[in-house]
Parts: C-alpha cells; sequence; structure tokens
C-alpha cells in the first residue's frame, strides 16, 4: 500500500479520501473496497519517515482536511520501486506439504485432496469470469488483472492435473 | 451431480471404448456412467489423451461405444444405425468441433442453412433461422463470405450458428476453443454462457479451464475415468470473497 500511494502523489498533492477514490477508479471491481482508514494509517506513516507531507487545509463548513505531496525523499523511494523487479509468486506451499506428507500419515487420500482443491480453484475461476464479465469495458487495467489471476489459477490447476495424472499411475 | 429431479437429457451407463490402433490398444473410455439434466451446462475437463474425446465422440454418436448404453431423452440408442443418428445429430444434438469444420466451398449462409434445409425445414423459415442467428453472433454482413476468408474466431461462431439452427435440445462442444486465441475464447464462452442463460444444455469437452469454469458443474476426466464431478456453485472464497483479487500489503 505505501509505494502505491506514493505513486498515485507523484502526479500533485491529494488527501486521503481522493488516493481512496483514484485506487477505485484505476482497478475497478478487482480490488476489495479500499478502506478509508488504512490509507489513512499508511499516509501517516510515510509522513512520519519523510517520504511525504501534509498540510492541513481549511474548509469551511467541514473540519481542516489534510493535502499530502512527496518529498524529495519520496521520490527517491519511488524511483528505487520502479528500478527493482519483484520476486516470482511461489508454488501454494501449504497444499503442496499436505500432499507431500498425506501418504504417510495414512490420514488423507491425495487424489482427495486434488479433487478438493481443484473444486476451490474452479469456483475461484468462475468468480474471477463473473468479476471480468461485470467489469467496465474500457478499464483495461482491471481486465489484466483479473486476467493475470485466472491465468495463475489456469497454471494450478495445470498442476493439480500433473500430481493427478502422475500419482494416479503409482496407485 | 444431477439431483434426479429431472428426466435426465442425456444419460450413459457402464460406457467402454478401446482403440485398436497400431500398439497396444488405448482404453480411452472405462466404464462411465453420465446424466445430464435439461438445462445444464457441463464441463468434461482433462489431460489430452485422457479420453475426454472420445467420450464426447460417443454421447454425439460418431463412435460406437464397445459396451454400455446411451439414452437420448429417455430414448435407447442401442439399435440406433448410422443413419438414426445422423437423423439425431440434425435435430436433437448440435455439434461444434475444435477446428469448425465448416463445408469450405459453401458460403456462410449456406453453411447454416443446410442442416436447416436437410431436417426438411421450409427454406423461408430457414433463411429467417439464418439471419437471426448470424445477426446474433455478430456476423451480419458475412452472409456471402467463404469459411476461409474468415477469422478463427468468426469460422467458429458461424459453426455455432449451424449446429443451433434446428434448436437441438442438446449441444455438444469439443474444444470448440481450442485454435483460438484468448479473444477468441472469451467470446466462445460468452456465446455458449448466452446460450445456456436461455436453458440451452450443454456438453463442452475442454482443457482451458476458463471455459469450464462457465459451466454449473464440472466433470475431471482422468485415464477414461470420471475422477471427479463438482457442481460450480460460485461460492466466494475465504480470503475476501470476489474482490480479494489484489492484495495490497501494507
Amino acid at each position: 500500500m505505501r509505494l502505491p500511494l506514493l505513486a498515485l502523489l507523484a502526479r500533485g498533492a491529494a488527501h486521503g479520501y481522493e488516493l481512496k477514490q483514484d485506487l477505485e477508479l484505476l482497478l475497478g471491481s478487482a480490488y476489495p473496497q479500499p478502506n478509508v482508514g488504512q490509507i489513512y494509517v499508511t499516509l501517516g506513516r510515510l509522513e512520519k519517515s519523510g517520504l511525504i507531507e501534509g498540510e492541513d487545509v481549511e474548509q469551511s463548513s467541514r473540519p481542516n482536511k489534510k493535502v499530502y505531496h512527496l518529498t524529495d525523499a519520496g521520490r527517491e523511494a519511488l524511483h528505487a520501486w520502479f528500478e527493482e523487479t519483484e520476486d516470482e509468486p511461489r508454488v501454494r506451499d501449504e497444499f503442496f506439504m499436505k500432499l507431500a506428507l498425506a501418504p504417510q500419515t495414512g490420514l488423507a487420500d491425495q487424489i482427495a485432496l486434488i479433487n478438493r482443491q481443484r473444486r476451490q480453484y474452479l469456483n475461484t475461476m468462475r468468480n474471477l469470469s463473473k468479476l471480468a464479465a461485470a467489469e467496465n469495458r474500457d478499464n483495461r487495467i482491471a481486465h489484466l488483472l483479473i486476467e493475470g489471476a485466472m491465468l495463475h489459477l489456469q497454471a494450478d490447476l495445470d498442476w493439480l492435473e500433473r500430481c493427478q495424472e502422475e500419482l494416479e499411475e503409482l496407485e | 451431480m444431477s439431483d434426479g429431479s429431472a428426466a435426465p437429457l442425456l444419460r450413459a451407463e457402464g460406457l467402454v471404448k478401446t482403440h485398436h490402433g497400431e500398439g497396444a490398444p488405448a482404453h480411452a473410455v472405462r466404464g462411465v456412467d453420465l446424466a445430464v439434466a435439461p438445462g445444464e451446462f457441463v464441463a468434461i475437463t482433462g489431460p489430452s489423451g485422457a479420453g475426454k474425446s472420445t467420450l464426447l465422440h460417443l454421447l454425439g454418436g460418431l463412435q460406437r461405444p464397445d459396451e454400455g448404453s446411451i439414452w437420448l431423452d429417455g430414448r435407447c440408442t442401442d439399435s440406433f444405425g448410422e443413419a438414426r443418428w445422423a437423423v439425431e445429430r440434425r435435430k436433437a444434438i448440435g455439434i461444434v468441433f475444435q477446428f469448425f469444420n465448416l463445408v469450405s466451398d459453401l458460403s456462410v449462409a449456406d453453411n447454416v442453412e443446410l442442416p436447416a434445409l436437410l431436417a426438411g425445414v421450409p427454406p423461408k423459415k430457414a433463411r429467417a433461422e439464418r439471419e437471426a442467428l448470424l445477426a446474433e453472433l455478430g456476423l451480419k454482413g458475412k452472409e456471402r463470405s467463404m469459411p476461409g476468408e474468415l477469422s478463427g474466431g468468426e469460422q467458429q461462431r458461424v459453426a455455432l450458428a449451424r449446429a443451433l439452427v434446428n434448436h437441438p435440445p442438446l449441444l455438444l462442444a469439443d474444444e470448440p476453443a481450442g485454435s483460438l486465441d484468448s479473444k477468441g475464447t472469451r467470446e466462445v464462452m460468452r456465446l455458449l454462457s448466452r446460450f445456456h442463460g436461455r436453458g440451452q444444455t450443454i456438453v463442452l469437452v475442454t482443457h482451458d479451464a476458463r471455459l469450464a469454469s462457465a459451466a454449473d458443474r464440472v466433470i475431471s476426466f482422468f485415464d477414461g475415468r470420471i475422477a471427479d464431478d463438482a457442481a460450480l456453485d460460485g461460492a466466494p472464497s475465504r480470503r475476501g470473497g470476489i474482490s480479494g483479487v489484489l492484495e495490497l500489503r501494507d
């Protein structure tokens, strides 16, 4: 949350509620309703670490609002963020450990584990399809995000299929 | 996962099919029981070579089982010959294939009208049906094109129109997006969902989980057998429900 908020402030000063709206607009329905409280907390932390500065702006009929802008240190942190590559996603380790350990325990059947996990992935896939169908066609970023999630899930499902092929041969 | 509340539109019991080619016999289908209720959308998924296409061919009478029986809307097909199956595929079963299988030297319009005319529909009505379907599938203005002039996605839509022109109660689809790009895949998915929404019964064979997730029931097929048969209820996952796609930490 910290770096995305910094990135939104790179365009110019904004207050917390504006940032929440910007995030909603950018990510569409694929983003869980941004919690405005979480945004204010994060902004407080960013200010404390000197990456942004806040300024109270008086409003006639409402309490003052705080408008934030990026500091030089904040801009520097953003540069570093864009500069770095990210870690690749991992194999679902918890499920893999269940699969690997099931035969030794005698408490669970590997194929049953795979079938159950597949059901959950397929249900999630269905939800993602619905989400994509409901999302505004013009919001490319939101669609790319959903498609990314679907492709990851497809890979997880392909991998479950491989596990099942291998393990059924052993049975 | 048919609950038996409606008489199945399609029922199979004890289906077995072994391919005898060169080398060892391939046990493509090894004892399959299946019931599909009217209005159901069932996807059959599994690795290539698992026998899922063979299963679909058995259900459409394109191949005959070595053992077992198939009932179409309660009618036992054991005694059906080639000609009778051909009639069923004209009237009761529509089929779309991975490679479209359009007649290459017939126009788009003729490809769609032909099965209607063969089924004895008056030419005027066949043309009206064709016009309505092509418009619905976004192919208006392509009537005179030849299949080879169309993109893969467009050809598959023509194939879908051809399969549905006689309003068959059952639609079988064999890897309908298997030779399409991701845009074409989404298109096929959207159209299948739309027809299903109007009550079309669909049995879809696919290795594409995205496509399969459009169905309300997914059968996992491994090594000639049903390994799992699951209704997709679209229950939200534990993590943040439907909108938990992206997680912004901290």
